[in-house]
């Protein structure tokens, strides 16, 4: 498809938002908007997946719009193209899952102009060429999010979100604005082929960098710039909970790819530093508040925190071994980083639906009130226990050979000279594995205490399974994520020409490997093959079945829990989300959170009830974020007085200003 | 013929991982009784225990799901394919590059979390207690266990087992302090995974501080048999594993004839041997810990792996 | 020599840095007290096989000096002293377990960096030694500071003077006379604690130092 056609669909979702806006009688409703949606997007992601796949040649278009001397300019290449796959692919999913979902909403009205809006910026982001553009496309999305988190704005704590988000987007892209200022430098041309055209006589590098990894970061939710995304994104309806931390998360790391792969030159030694400890940082402290959430859509919100740590660590070592002349092993990291891009889009895409369906089915998203659900909900509980296990990097499932990119791109790492990186990467790569080891820990919570055991309450004990749309949309998230981790070869191949064009140099082809494995490097160093692993875990898991109920007894009773001879008839006798959480709790506070228990135990005799207070500080917003928040209200306080002086007095501030003004001139030339 | 005989290799292998497993346990039963002065139950007390258990019919309870039922077989699989990656006897598996060492511990890490789902599926306290620390148990063992891998593999240059035996048995691998360290590191997570003592108890119910029995405490009958195969298994895998690592010799290289494999399967029971009497002398000569006091014993193996690790960054002979 | 004899000496050197950290992690004083003995047991080992390799017979002299002294002589004292005091019988840390040991590794870390770089041109041998020696005396130093209880100091501290004994013999050719004296000046120095824990114990009931803190009127 040409670059007008992609065009044109991100024009069609624009129009569809405005035929919401039309009189009652002929506005478009939920099908309608859902339903173009779905057609529109799917229409791109086809295109785009076919550009990603055909290898087909960049394809520019310069249009007379916006800013007179610069006009808007787009431009699809391998990147863009991948990452639309990832955005269009997941609004396809949310928009069709919509179909079912949307109609449970109770003010469409705050949702439905607003998403088509959503997915047009997320689209054009991604193609833009110039700087104006992508701002311009970036601060559309961030708006049109910011509409819909605030879509249920009734909602206790909503508000806030809505606020903490908005002020901390604006921030990011005041960033990103200074670091494409920089970038344009004295050139003054801000279209990206002009960037990239002087990127070798540019200075101040360093300080992009940094603009980069704030402005992008804070938006993919790099701690710790990440304090909003646990607020804003669950306080949004399920499917674009779902867009905003599997899809929106991933235009923040192609702006990050972007600027910092594409546009800002060669990379220097101390580059992989930062990122990769504020990646490190990220995934440990995500992977760890998530396990103290009892929301559900929380926990997902903190996870999506830890993947997108997950990703900028890889892409550390990527620029890490990019600067010190390494790009095989970059091509790697790279590759791992792009690999998680696509598959957390997957697997989150299909938690925050099927968190949807929880709501829809039992109005809850605490967890301490749900229980049971597998029994309840077949279909929603097979499905998420599928993403719960991806999303957990078990192998043969796909988030597991993303990681196993990672680790193999560690372990390459020694041969870089540089002392610091020496030092960090061991460190880093232990935090890596306690993320990965804490999220495992988190999603058997998760599911082990939603869709597992006993019913908390009676909107759990009464649920049924959702729609067909909802539940179509999860099976097929599903069977892409195990597709991915049992055919990793052909994505890694998929993702060869991008991986090409920001490095230089890409992975092996792996598809010529027998029984599609893949293998890094070399195959004596390492290897896997997620195809022989399912095979033989479900082979050998059906022969011992089969043997065993043919051969020896398949006599089932059904009986009551015997729970060690003193059966607890009540449901609030198992474990909740905070006892679960408990000894993680206690082993690991003073990372990142601090956690303080109280009980009160009545002496024997004493009638009063028992009383346990759980209090749970988060460091960083307590010692990073509340000292600014108190500096900027207690400035606000002080230039209150401003508002309350005579005329006189205002016009002797103006004079004032103007002599300072002019003295500074003076001083200054 | 190369392919059929290394696909004998790779089922004998498979069924040297199974068969052994419960008589390891046995074995370690009756020295730890001898050692206490006592008889013991007979070697093949624990073949005894499985074949009444897959004989009985399985009691589930009525709260439970599917997953319930699906989980012991899936346990099983999962750590019966790990432990059939790891070369016992022979280094030339026809398998072995289907999956690396991280994968084999990914793998492991299937099983505990569905073994932990199943503890909490029927709702009891007992379950959710038993999961929520083995989930804890993992949070600390898993990354140990992977800055034990880093270590191996950076010294071995490969993370494929194959290869890395054979590394080990070259003159090239000399004594590194990286190695020690990481011997340490496994051995202590080995520990932990095993649910052995100091860390939890493996003989009894019913104590407060238990773990791994916890999350099982609802399984009957041919459920409970093959969640006892499992443990058994992981245990062989992880006492394979350290001699794979540390102590390969033995091992029939590739193409090797029917004689140098006869002797690496006597090799391989020698090293069970004597992996069983170790164990069952630490066990005696030391106390159960409290719960809270095991992550600080696991951090010190996460420690171990991390100094191993950082040492092969830093230096090349260490 | 062939590599064989680095990686014995490197095997020594590394565990006297495992040892340092089992040092840390122990939360029982006759426990500490032993682990105490193995490191000198060890050091001793060390400073053997370097004797042998470096060929240097008088280090075998150190060797003996550290076995007698510090592997039997000290703990044994220091067991008596434990027994007499009657002190509590566990180790009270300031730090907590698993921040003390994370900051011990970056104790290695930095130690292994600095060594490693400043000596680049030196004998392989004696920078990677270097390198363990400075973590033995930075571990024990750590150890110093997270512990409260004066009789873990002491092992702290002479811990440490285990890293030095270690930096002096990898670097070929302290003299004896040398080692001699700083021998005997740590014996010194343990009769000195010694008799100070007994004014400390009489004094305040307890021989944690943080009681003298307050006596002094600074508070925790």
């Amino acid at each position: 498809m040409p670059l007008p056609g992609y065009l044109i669909g991100v024009a069609a979702l624009l129009v569809l938002a405005l035929t919401a806006l039309l009189p009652r009688r002929i506005r478009s409703g939920t099908v309608v908007i859902y339903g173009g949606s779905l057609v529109v997007t799917a229409v791109l992601f086809a295109a785009a997946a076919w550009h990603l796949l055909a290898n087909a040649a960049g394809l520019s278009l310069s249009l007379p719009l916006g800013v007179p001397w610069l006009g808007a300019n787009f431009r699809l290449d391998a990147l863009s193209a991948f990452i639309l796959v990832v955005i269009d692919f997941g609004a396809a999913a949310a928009s069709y899952y919509a179909l079912g979902y949307g109609r449970h909403e109770h003010e469409p009205m705050r949702v439905l102009p607003f998403y088509p809006v959503f997915l047009a910026a997320m689209n054009l982001v991604v193609l833009a060429d110039d700087a104006f553009a992508f701002l311009l496309s970036w601060e559309m999305m961030s708006l049109a999010s910011w509409a819909l988190v605030m879509s249920h704005h009734q909602v206790p704590g909503n508000a806030r979100a809505g606020y903490v988000y908005i002020v901390m987007a604006s921030i990011g892209t005041f960033a990103l604005l200074m670091a494409f200022g920089l970038m344009a430098g004295d050139i003054g041309d801000y279209t990206f082929a002009a960037m990239r055209a002087h990127a070798s006589e540019r200075t101040a590098t360093g300080v992009v960098l940094a603009l980069a990894l704030f402005g992008a970061g804070s938006k993919a939710g790099l701690a710790p710039f990440h304090v909003w995304l646990p607020l804003a994104h669950p306080a949004a309806p399920s499917h674009v909970s779902a867009l905003m931390s599997g899809v929106m998360t991933k235009v923040a790391v192609y702006g990050f790819l972007r600027i910092v792969f594409d546009l800002l030159g060669t990379p220097v030694w101390w580059w992989g530093i930062p990122v990769l400890a504020t990646g490190a940082v990220t995934a440990v402290i995500g992977a760890l508040l998530g396990l103290m959430q009892n929301d559900l859509k929380r926990v997902l919100a903190y996870s999506t925190i830890e993947n997108i740590g997950v990703i900028f660590i890889a892409l550390g070592l990527a620029l890490g071994f990019q600067s010190h002349g390494y790009s095989a092993a970059a091509a790697l990291a790279l590759t791992a980083a792009l690999f998680h891009v696509l598959n957390h889009s997957l697997f989150k895409s299909l938690l925050f639906f099927g968190s949807g369906a929880l709501l829809t089915a039992t109005g809850e998203r605490n967890m301490a009130r749900l229980g049971g659900l597998l029994n309840r909900m077949p279909m929603t509980g097979l499905f998420m226990l599928v993403g719960c296990v991806a999303i957990s990097a078990l192998p043969p499932f796909n988030g597991f050979v993303s990681e196993w990119l990672a680790f193999q791109a560690i372990l390459l790492s020694p041969v870089l000279s540089s002392w610091a990186l020496k030092l960090m990467i061991p460190a880093v790569g232990a935090m890596l594995a306690l993320a990965a080891a804490l999220a495992g820990a988190a999603y058997v919570r998760v599911f082990g205490i939603a869709f597992l055991g006993r019913p908390r309450s009676d909107a759990a004990t009464n649920a049924t399974e959702v729609d067909r749309f909802s539940v179509t949309a999860m099976a097929a998230l599903g069977i892409l994520c195990l597709a991915a981790g049992v055919f990793p070869g052909v994505v890694i191949d998929a993702l060869e020409p991008l991986v090409r064009q920001l490095l230089g140099t890409a992975m092996a082809h792996q598809s010529q490997l027998g029984w599609l494995a893949i293998a890094p490097i070399a195959e004596s160093r390492s290897s896997y093959d997620g195809l022989l692993v399912f095979l033989f875990i479900t082979t050998s898991a059906l022969l011992a079945a089969v043997i065993i109920h043919r051969f020896a007894s398949d006599q089932t009773r059904i009986a009551p829990p015997w729970d060690c001879g003193f059966p607890q008839n009540d449901p609030a006798t198992q474990y909740t989300p905070e006892s679960f959480a408990q000894p993680v709790r206690r082993v690991f506070s003073g990372f990142g959170f601090a956690a303080s228990e109280a009980v009160d135990m009545p002496r024997p005799g004493d009638l009063r009830p028992a009383h346990f207070e759980l209090k749970l500080k988060d460091l960083i917003w307590d010692y990073g974020y509340q000292p600014v928040v108190n500096t900027v209200f207690g400035i606000a306080d002080a230039l209150n007085r401003l508002q309350f002086l005579t005329i006189r007095q205002y016009l002797s501030l103006v004079f004032a200003a103007l002599v300072f003004l002019l003295l500074a001139l003076a001083i200054w030339t | 013929m190369t392919i059929l005989g290394n696909l004998t290799i790779q089922i004998l292998q498979m069924l040297l991982v199974l068969l052994p497993a419960p008589l390891l346990i046995g074995f370690i039963r009756k020295v730890k009784a001898r050692l206490l002065r006592k008889k013991g139950p007979p070697l093949i007390q624990p073949y005894r225990d499985l074949i009444k258990l897959v004989g009985k019919e399985a009691v589930v309870a009525d709260s439970a799901s599917w997953l319930f039922r699906a989980v012991p077989y899936l346990v099983f699989a999962a750590t019966w394919v790990a432990a059939a990656l790891i070369p016992t006897f022979a280094t030339g598996l026809l398998f072995s590059w289907s999956a690396d060492l991280i994968a084999i511990i990914a793998l492991l890490g299937s099983a505990r979390f569905f073994l932990a789902l199943a503890g909490m599926d029927v709702g009891t306290g007992f379950g959710g207690l038993g999961s929520s620390r083995e989930m804890m148990f993992a949070t600390l063992a898993e990354p140990a266990m992977i800055m034990i891998v880093f270590a191996v593999a950076l010294i071995a240059g490969s993370t494929q087992l194959s290869y890395v035996a054979e590394f080990m048995l070259s003159p090239a691998v000399g004594l590194r302090v990286s190695l020690a360290l990481g011997l340490i590191g496994l051995v202590i997570v080995a520990i932990a995974e095993n649910a052995r003592i100091p860390v939890d108890n493996p003989a009894t119910h019913l104590e407060l501080t238990m773990v791994h029995e916890a999350m099982v405490l609802e399984y009957s009958g041919r459920h409970l048999a093959m969640i006892e195969l499992s443990a058994q298994l992981k245990l062989l895998l992880y006492v394979s594993l350290i001699a794979c690592l540390f102590l390969p010799w033995g091992l029939a290289p590739v193409g090797a004839g029917i004689g140098l494999h006869v002797f690496g399967i006597a090799a391989y029971f020698a090293k069970l041997a004597v992996a069983g009497v170790a164990l069952a002398v630490f066990e005696t000569s030391i106390a159960k810990m409290r719960v809270f006091r095991v992550p600080d014993f696991i951090g010190v193996a996460l420690m171990l792996g991390l100094l191993a690790t950082l040492l092969r960054f830093m230096s090349g002979s260490l | 020599m062939g590599g064989l004899y680095f990686d014995i000496a490197h095997l020594f050197a590394g565990g006297l840095v495992l040892i340092s950290f089992i040092l840390l992690y122990q939360d029982r004083l006759y426990a500490l007290l032993n682990v105490f003995a193995l490191q000198a047991f060890v050091l001793a080992l060390s400073v053997a096989w370097q004797a042998y390799v470096q060929d240097a017979p008088h280090l075998y002299i150190t060797a003996g000096i550290t076995i007698a002294f510090k592997a039997v002589a000290i703990p044994v004292a220091l067991h008596r002293m434990v027994a007499r005091l009657g002190v509590h019988r566990e180790v009270e840390t300031v730090v907590r377990l698993v921040p003390t040991m994370l900051a011990g590794i970056a104790l290695v870390a930095l130690s292994m960096v600095v060594m490693l770089r400043v000596t680049g041109g030196a004998d392989p041998l004696a920078r990677e030694d270097l390198a363990f020696a400075l973590s033995v005396v930075l571990l024990g130093l750590l150890m110093m500071v997270t512990r409260s209880n004066a009789v873990s100091q002491v092992v702290g501290f002479m811990s440490l003077e285990n890293g030095l004994i270690l930096a002096a013999t990898g670097a070929k050719g302290m003299p004896l006379v040398v080692e001699i004296s700083v021998a005997f000046s740590i014996l010194i120095a343990l009769i000195v604690i010694g008799i100070f824990l007994f004014r400390i114990r009489e004094r305040f009931d307890s021989v944690d130092l943080q009681v003298l803190d307050d006596y002094r009127g600074e508070a925790r």
